[in-house]
């Protein structure tokens, strides 16, 4: 090993860290652009958080990208317990809870549904099959405005039509089909062998799913709850069209508070208002990260 | 291979049975079978039996509730559409939407290309650039509509802080402007939609190969050509699926205009989903309804050939 000491090669080659220009102009311009973008990408959220910090005087008076000279949580207080939607001035607690009464059965069905359909579709293929891929794919992209009519006259005979129910039964609909797609890609890409082995064993249909495909797929779930849990918090026509009244979610009734035209417009309540029904799918966007864009790039065809 | 797997199966069971019967093939995998009834009766009877419901009562007379008697009387063939056409409320829904539509397209793929090209620069603090420019596409088109209303605001917002660091003319109230409403959506639209495209190129970027890259710094091809005439073109499926979703997204674009606009002022900013839901629900339901199958139209022309492309790709291979 002593020989390495004097090989003639070592010589010759460049030694020492690569030679690097830290501020090289394309260097330079590259920052400058991404931190240009990061501006404008951030200033609407900055202003949502000044504002619904401020007193309502200081809105009026001063530049809406002025930090608050005195900050208070008035109107977030305001925002959750007592802003007005023209009707009722009970706050946003209430869509808050019809949103969470929504979205959990509503996550919890269609990831069951659209799961176990993926499966059924890569591992057991049946005549046809490819066929029921191509409508499911096209069908997600079918505009909402088109179903939502013979919809109305379904729940209304069901008794559920502006009820809570109503709006669960939509979303798992129509979340079925996204999902049914994400985890049927999910599982064709897993290897067949693994499915070939369990069936040579003698696993059926559900034994395969539950012990050899569901341990696999933590990610994929993972993706499809964020993608269902933002999806269908962000939602805003199923629950203006299906849940009646009394049963509107966040989304519906920040937008009754911010667009409602009697009374004074206070613009510091909006915004706290508008940052609390962002909170949800904010802090799940900060905390799943990677995770995250895998789902929107799966749920970005949403009808 | 499940079919490979479904004849083992078939095939013991027959040997058991003394090969007296053979097996009936619809109760072959009746699990599998069964687990997928539920998906299939929904895409039955919800996607195309409420998309076919929907362009039949576009054919017929039905004013507050569907007509009575569709087939006979209340049939009205095509007479909706020429109506539909005739409104000058939707002419101007679907004029917004063209220039809204075509202005978003050109804007989000520029942007979100660059964007893609500046972050795959093997930069610093990658992972905050990208959450920065995603986390808009997390919230909903609600909150993006009354954020930007705000700060379109021409009393409180953007106007007025400019006009107090002492440029008294300056003037910045598209919002509430007929001709240029249109053209805040755009702003707004974009803020929301250019990080999905930015994380879809950038996947496609990271997805070109080395080799290229290597091959093209040893000819002495500056690094913009590389781009413009190798690496583009070899992510046209990336651009292709990426311009299907963005396109019939903004087809159905609906609570960003409801929360910035709400349509106005006056009929300058209606969009023809807006449209939709009024007629539908409160004036004119199978003009609604026709209103829809021409959105339903629209998305088809966007999505089947690409669906068609794509599927057909994936048979030959």
């Amino acid at each position: 090993m002593s020989a390495t000491a004097v090989d003639p090669a070592r010589f010759r080659e460049p030694s020492g860290p690569k030679p690097h220009r830290r501020f090289a102009p394309a260097t330079i311009m590259v920052y400058s652009v991404l931190l240009v973008a990061a501006v404008y990408y951030l200033l609407p959220l900055y202003v949502m958080v000044v504002t619904s910090l401020k007193g309502l005087d200081e809105v009026r008076l001063g530049n809406i990208f002025a930090p608050p000279l005195e900050i208070t949580f008035e109107p977030w207080v305001k925002a959750w317990t007592s802003a007005c939607t023209g009707l009722y001035c009970e706050g946003l607690k209430v869509g808050f809870f019809n949103s969470v009464f929504i979205t959990i059965p509503s996550v919890i069905v269609s990831i069951a549904v659209g799961s176990v359909s993926g499966y059924g579709l890569a591992n057991w293929r049946f005549k046809g099959s490819d066929t029921f891929f191509t409508i499911l794919l096209v069908g997600s992209f079918i505009p909402y405005q088109v179903m939502i009519y013979p919809l109305v006259i379904l729940t209304t005979k069901l008794g559920i039509y502006s009820t809570l129910y109503a709006v669960i039964v939509v979303h798992t609909i129509f979340g079925m089909p996204i999902l049914t797609l994400l985890f049927r890609n999910y599982f064709a890409s897993l290897p067949v062998e693994l499915f070939k082995a369990a069936r040579v064993d003698g696993a059926g249909f559900w034994g395969i799913f539950f012990r050899i495909m569901m341990p696999m797929s933590l990610p994929i779930f993972s993706v499809a709850i964020i993608l269902q849990v933002t999806g269908i918090w962000n939602d805003f026509l199923f629950g203006l069209v299906f849940a009646g009244l009394r049963n509107y979610p966040m989304t519906v009734q920040l937008n009754n508070i911010v667009n409602s035209i009697q009374g004074v417009r206070e613009y510091n309540v909006n915004m706290a208002a508008t940052l609390l029904t962002g909170l949800v799918p904010l802090v799940i966007y900060f905390v799943s990260g990677r995770l995250f864009v895998r789902g929107i790039a799966a749920g970005a065809v949403k009808g | 291979m499940a079919n490979v797997s479904g004849t083992l199966k078939s095939g013991t069971v027959a040997e058991q049975a003394g090969a007296a019967k053979p097996p009936i093939r619809l109760f072959r995998n009746m699990a599998a079978k069964l687990a997928l009834t539920p998906m299939m009766a929904t895409v039955i009877f919800v996607f195309i039996g409420c998309t076919l419901w929907t362009m039949f009562y576009s054919l017929t007379t039905s004013r507050v509730l569907p007509a009575a008697d569709p087939l006979g009387k209340d049939f009205a063939g095509l007479s909706q559409y020429v109506r539909l056409f005739g409104d000058n409320r939707w002419q101007i829904s679907v004029n917004n939407l063209i220039v809204y539509g075509l202005l978003t397209l050109v804007f989000v793929f520029v942007i979100g290309f660059l964007l893609a090209v500046f972050m795959d620069q093997k930069i610093r603090f990658e992972n905050t650039f990208r959450t920065i420019f995603l986390y808009p596409f997390a919230l909903s088109f609600v909150i993006t509509g009354l954020v930007w209303q705000w700060m379109l605001n021409p009393a409180f917002g953007l106007q007025k802080s400019v006009r107090d660091l002492g440029w008294e003319s300056f003037s910045f109230d598209w919002i509430a402007n007929r001709r240029m409403v249109v053209y805040t959506l755009v702003i707004a639209g974009v803020w929301q939609m250019t990080g999905l495209v930015m994380a879809l190129m950038l996947a496609g970027l990271r997805g070109v190969d080395d080799e290229i890259w290597k091959a093209s710094r040893v000819d002495g091809i500056p690094k913009w050509r590389t781009y413009i005439q190798i690496v583009i073109p070899m992510m046209r499926p990336v651009f292709v699926t990426a311009l299907v979703i963005v396109a019939a997204g903004i087809v159905r674009t609906y609570d960003l205009v409801v929360a910035m606009t709400g349509g106005g002022p006056g009929l300058s900013s209606q969009f023809p989903t807006i449209y939709i839901y009024e007629y539908m629900f409160v004036s004119n339901l199978s003009q609604g309804l026709a209103a829809s199958t021409m959105l339903l139209i629209t998305v088809a022309i966007i999505v089947v050939p690409w669906a068609y492309y794509e599927f057909g790709r994936r048979r030959t291979q």
